[in-house]
């Protein structure tokens, strides 16, 4: 049984506590996440995605409900404690750069929690080897574009070491290559360690790479499930703003063509293997 | 109103021990009334030639024509207000912008500023809120109050608000939500085809090029290496991989399909509507032989 590395229970939170006719930005949301578990947090623009992804650090504080990060409510004395476990990625890294250069950038956070000069040159270029921008060590970060600058800010994270890494739509402004490098690069990191990762995310893609999903619908928790489960529910989802996985797509827009595909395939190769064995292997 | 880059090259910080190359000879043509997207990996100079189309940025070497205004290296140029009237850009997150205390107001600044009555920005105003499918109790709102997808649909009235001829967008939907996504790539369409606008897309998204662009330059490492329009474009897979591109997600399961039947549909299917009508036609006559 894994340790519970995160949990919600019952929290409400509302960024306009002076008037109760505005609704809550978070309502009622409870969950769990495991160590060493990908778990995407989904959900329209304005559901709660980010509010959770700020009650999680201890950026904000929950109206009613607790906040328990390795197995301890979040308060202000484990605060700084449990942030620098935590690596945070936003969506856009110039709100988060610091440094003159690349590697000064990737060393801020090291150099503040007292790492030894040699072992922070060490772990500076291994995270820079990891996102692949190593080749730009000593290049001023706003000369960088933006998919290499969102590269150098989950390098300055994950240099930390962090038990927890926190994307917060961190993949939106990437190309697709420089997308899958990072989802890639995470991936790795899962291997090589028991990272928890968090992601919060419109790409679906994204989504289907974790182990479990929570759906965000205005500010209430909407469903919960691996990813399989969760886009089974189909139309559902794209009435809350969400999208289908590719294969989905394509398998009803078959069907409105009158193609006779069994079921709404989750990957591309069922589908394939759908119209290879019903359609054309005769 | 055509725009062409000619031989155009550009460097960050020029003669400066900064000094960072961008673009190198770029050739573009869009001709007016075209939808042209611009695709090509972070980094590759997308940006930087989207700031030249209306003069933010002026070649180092080179030269832009902007409709009948020239923009050469070094000379000032006396017609770059108009220029910046005619050419909109809509920036990344261009509802950073935001910035006065009414939705109405913020609209209305642009053309204002342009010297436009104060009476006909409002008009233009009030039309665009409802040209871009915004309630109309927002008008008096602080634009900080809407929600993220209304205030990019705001910042983006702003700048159509300036009656632009040609209409830049950078990555325009970055941060949308699919539906979101959706519904502003389908509202740039309308206006395209509405106003007769000249549409230039700068993107990562090849299913976004593909659907909506009739033509498309590729950038890669600061040059323009291949225009076009999408089914050229999109024809070469390991060409597109050489420039750390994909295919669209259409097109990369057309080929998987066509590798396991052993044959090709009559043409590339730019969408998956394309490319469900294109095998459904195909079955019906599989079943029919």
């Amino acid at each position: 049984m894994k340790r519970e590395i995160i949990s919600l229970q019952e929290v409400t939170f509302t960024y306009t506590e002076e008037d109760p006719s505005i609704r809550p930005a978070i309502q009622n949301v409870s969950y769990t996440i495991n160590e060493g578990e990908w778990v995407a947090i989904v959900g329209h623009n304005g559901s709660g995605k980010s509010t959770l992804a700020r009650l999680m650090n201890g950026l904000l504080f929950p109206q009613t409900g607790t906040v328990q990060i390795f197995g301890e409510p979040l308060n202000e004395h484990n605060l700084w404690d449990t942030r620098s476990k935590m690596g945070m990625v936003f969506q856009n890294p110039d709100n988060q750069f610091v440094g003159a250069t690349v590697q000064d950038d990737v060393a801020f956070a090291l150099e503040n929690n007292g790492i030894p000069f040699e072992e922070m040159v060490e772990r500076v270029q291994a995270s820079l080897v990891k996102v692949k921008m190593s080749d730009f060590m000593n290049s001023e970060p706003h000369h960088l574009s933006g998919g290499q600058k969102q590269r150098v800010a989950i390098a300055g994270a994950i240099a930390l070491q962090p038990r927890i890494l926190l994307l917060d739509e961190a993949t939106s402004m990437l190309d697709p290559q420089g997308r899958d490098e990072v989802l890639q690069t995470v991936r790795q990191l899962r291997v090589e360690t028991d990272l928890t990762v968090i992601s919060i995310t419109h790409d679906l893609e994204e989504a289907l790479l974790a182990d479990r999903v929570v759906v965000m619908n205005r500010g209430e928790k909407y469903a919960e499930g691996t990813p399989k489960e969760i886009f089974e529910r189909g139309q559902e989802l794209i009435d809350l703003g969400l999208d289908l996985p590719f294969a989905m797509n394509m398998s009803r827009l078959l069907r409105a063509q009158g193609v006779p595909i069994v079921a709404d395939h989750m990957s591309e190769e069922e589908l394939v293997n759908d119209l290879w064995t019903s359609h054309f292997n005769k | 109103m055509d725009i062409s880059l000619q031989q155009v090259s550009y460097a960050y910080a020029k003669d400066t021990p900064f000094e960072k190359r961008a673009l190198y000879d770029v050739d573009l043509l869009i001709p007016s009334g075209s939808y042209q997207a611009i695709i090509g990996h972070t980094g590759s100079g997308k940006s930087t030639v989207l700031q030249h189309l209306n003069a933010l940025l002026k070649p180092t070497e080179g030269v832009i024509r902007i409709g009948s205004t020239e923009v050469v290296a070094d000379k000032k140029n006396k017609k770059l207000r108009e220029i910046r009237q005619k050419v909109g850009i809509v920036f990344q997150f261009p509802e950073h912008q935001l910035f006065d205390e009414t939705v109405l107001k913020d609209i209305m600044f642009g053309p204002m500023n342009f010297g436009v009555p104060e009476e006909e920005a409002r008009q233009r105003a009030i039309e665009l809120v409802k040209l871009l499918g915004l309630p109309d109790e927002v008008m008096e709102k602080s634009p900080f109050d809407l929600s993220g997808g209304q205030m990019r649909r705001v910042a983006i009235a702003g700048v159509l608000a300036m009656n632009p001829e040609v209409l830049v967008l950078d990555e325009p939907t970055a941060g949308l939500d699919p539906r979101g996504r959706k519904e502003i790539m389908e509202l740039f369409k309308r206006l395209h085809e509405e106003k007769g606008l000249t549409t230039v897309l700068v993107t990562h998204s090849m299913e976004d090029a593909a659907r909506y662009a009739d033509r498309i330059a590729l950038m890669h490492n600061g040059k323009c290496v291949l225009q076009g329009i999408p089914q050229d474009i999109f024809s070469d897979e390991d060409r597109l991989m050489d420039y750390r591109l994909e295919l669209p997600q259409s097109i990369k399961f057309q080929k998987k399909i066509e590798e396991m039947i052993g044959e090709k549909l009559p043409t590339l299917c730019l969408t998956e509507e394309v490319l469900a009508e294109e095998l459904a036609r195909l079955m019906k006559k599989e079943r029919e032989i």
